[in-house]
């Protein structure tokens, strides 16, 4: 069963989702993203959407559940690249995907992320360094 | 029956010609076809002279009862073209189609003249002429409509270009003067222009202006915040600005929520938040120092 890459840039996971989202597939992306995350204590999550052209509310959903999951997880998501049409779709379905942060490209989705991070009194390079869990952030300010 | 008046109708053309002509211009001048201010009174002559020519030609040539053959081809075309002319002049449809009603009276007194005390054949002919005069008068008044119709839809496009323009006010700001009524079909396009324009220049703020919208009811706030969110769901922010005073007031008698998006009273106030976010700021140059 062909499933979405995971791709880890230091405490950052990228999720790249090139294919048509089906419901199996997206259950399997959350679980294989939560493990993730706990696994690798990653501090944010990057969803790439720029090449998905079709959306219902199923998979709109689940961008929202994520989006908490990873919350609860400690990992800030952002969702990145939305094309017109799927936001009005979405619009249309009258999910606005509150608390799931978006930005237009990857590269302010990373702007994005680095923000949230060193607000949190992490740099970067303590981000980088890897597993050790030392930083003494007991929640994540919303 | 037919082959007959149709002999005999072309026959009268061309026997009465110029008479013909000068009292059918007279009979325009009565019912009030005439327009001096729209139309030259020798174009008039021209055109009448021509319309009487060509359908000369077709009677003579074939049947008289049925306007739509092909020997009224030409006829059909000169009359669509001088309705679509007179469309875009300014007459009104009475005129327009007056121009081919007031051949009647000319036509009948000719009629009468040439049939004398055979009331049987005088009634035949003019049944023929009515049917062919009252058909043409109604392809003409058809083909003013079309032309109208065709001015109405072409303005109602030009309205919808000129309605929805994003300019880009900095770099990674954009501004949506929204000016007029907004209705569905208005805001589907406005909000499909913005999230394009936020996607090629990779805007983070757009601000939508609202100070040309007369009113804003419940529909028009919905649509407003239906372009907010779609705004934001691919990662701009929206700033609505020019909100009057009369509008603030409506939006909140109406339990609009618009307490998730950032209002700003006008558009200076509005762009010099977008600066702010964006790290920018304005200051004054020093003033230059002569000799």
């Amino acid at each position: 069963m062909d499933r979405i890459p995971i791709l880890q840039m230091g405490r950052f996971l990228l999720v790249t989702i090139q294919v048509d989202m089906h419901d199996r597939l997206a259950m399997t992306l959350q679980d294989d993203l939560t493990d993730r995350i706990t696994k690798l204590q990653a501090k944010g999550v990057l969803i790439d959407i720029s090449s998905l052209e079709m959306v219902d509310s199923f998979i709109g959903r689940m961008l929202a559940n994520i989006a908490s999951m990873s919350r609860i997880l400690d990992a800030q998501t952002v969702v990145v690249g939305m094309q017109p049409a799927v936001a009005i779709t979405l619009v249309e379905l009258g999910m606005s995907l509150p608390g799931v942060r978006m930005a237009l490209n990857v590269e302010k989705g990373m702007r994005l992320l680095r923000k949230s991070l060193s607000e949190n009194g992490m740099t970067e390079d303590d981000a980088q360094a890897g597993t050790e869990d030392g930083d003494g952030v007991v929640g994540q300010s919303q | 029956m037919s082959v007959k008046g149709g002999t005999t109708i072309s026959e009268i053309l061309k026997k009465h010609d110029a008479s013909l002509l000068k009292d059918w211009l007279k009979e325009m001048d009565a019912s009030g076809v005439r327009r001096d201010d729209l139309m030259k009174e020798a174009e008039l002559q021209q055109q009448s002279k021509e319309f009487i020519g060509l359908v000369r030609e077709a009677a003579q040539n074939g049947d008289v009862a049925d306007i739509r053959g092909a020997n009224w081809q030409q006829v059909r075309e000169f009359l669509i073209d001088v309705s679509r002319t007179r469309a875009q002049q300014g007459f009104s449809p009475s005129q327009t189609a007056s121009f081919v009603f007031s051949l009647k009276r000319p036509l009948f007194d000719r009629l009468r003249a040439e049939y004398g005390n055979d009331a049987a054949g005088l009634a035949n002919e003019v049944w023929t002429v009515t049917q062919l005069i009252d058909g043409l008068g109604l392809l003409t008044a058809e083909a003013y409509q079309k032309t109208r119709e065709e001015i109405i839809s072409r303005q109602q496009q030009d309205m919808l270009e000129l309605s929805t323009p994003v300019v880009k006010l900095w770099d990674g700001v954009l501004a949506l003067p929204m000016i007029g009524t907004l209705d569905s079909a208005r805001t589907q396009v406005v909000m499909e222009t913005l999230l394009q324009k936020i996607v090629e220049t990779g805007a983070e703020i757009a601000i939508i202006d609202i100070t040309g919208v007369p009113t804003v009811d419940t529909l028009v706030a919905q649509h407003l915040l239906k372009t907010v969110t779609a705004a934001r769901l691919m990662g701009a922010d929206c700033i609505i600005s020019g909100i009057r005073p009369q509008i603030a007031q409506t939006i909140v008698h109406l339990g609009v929520n618009l307490a998730d998006v950032v209002t700003k009273a006008t558009l200076a106030d509005a762009f010099s938040l977008a600066l702010k976010r964006m790290g920018v700021g304005l200051a004054k140059l020093q003033p230059q120092k002569v000799g």
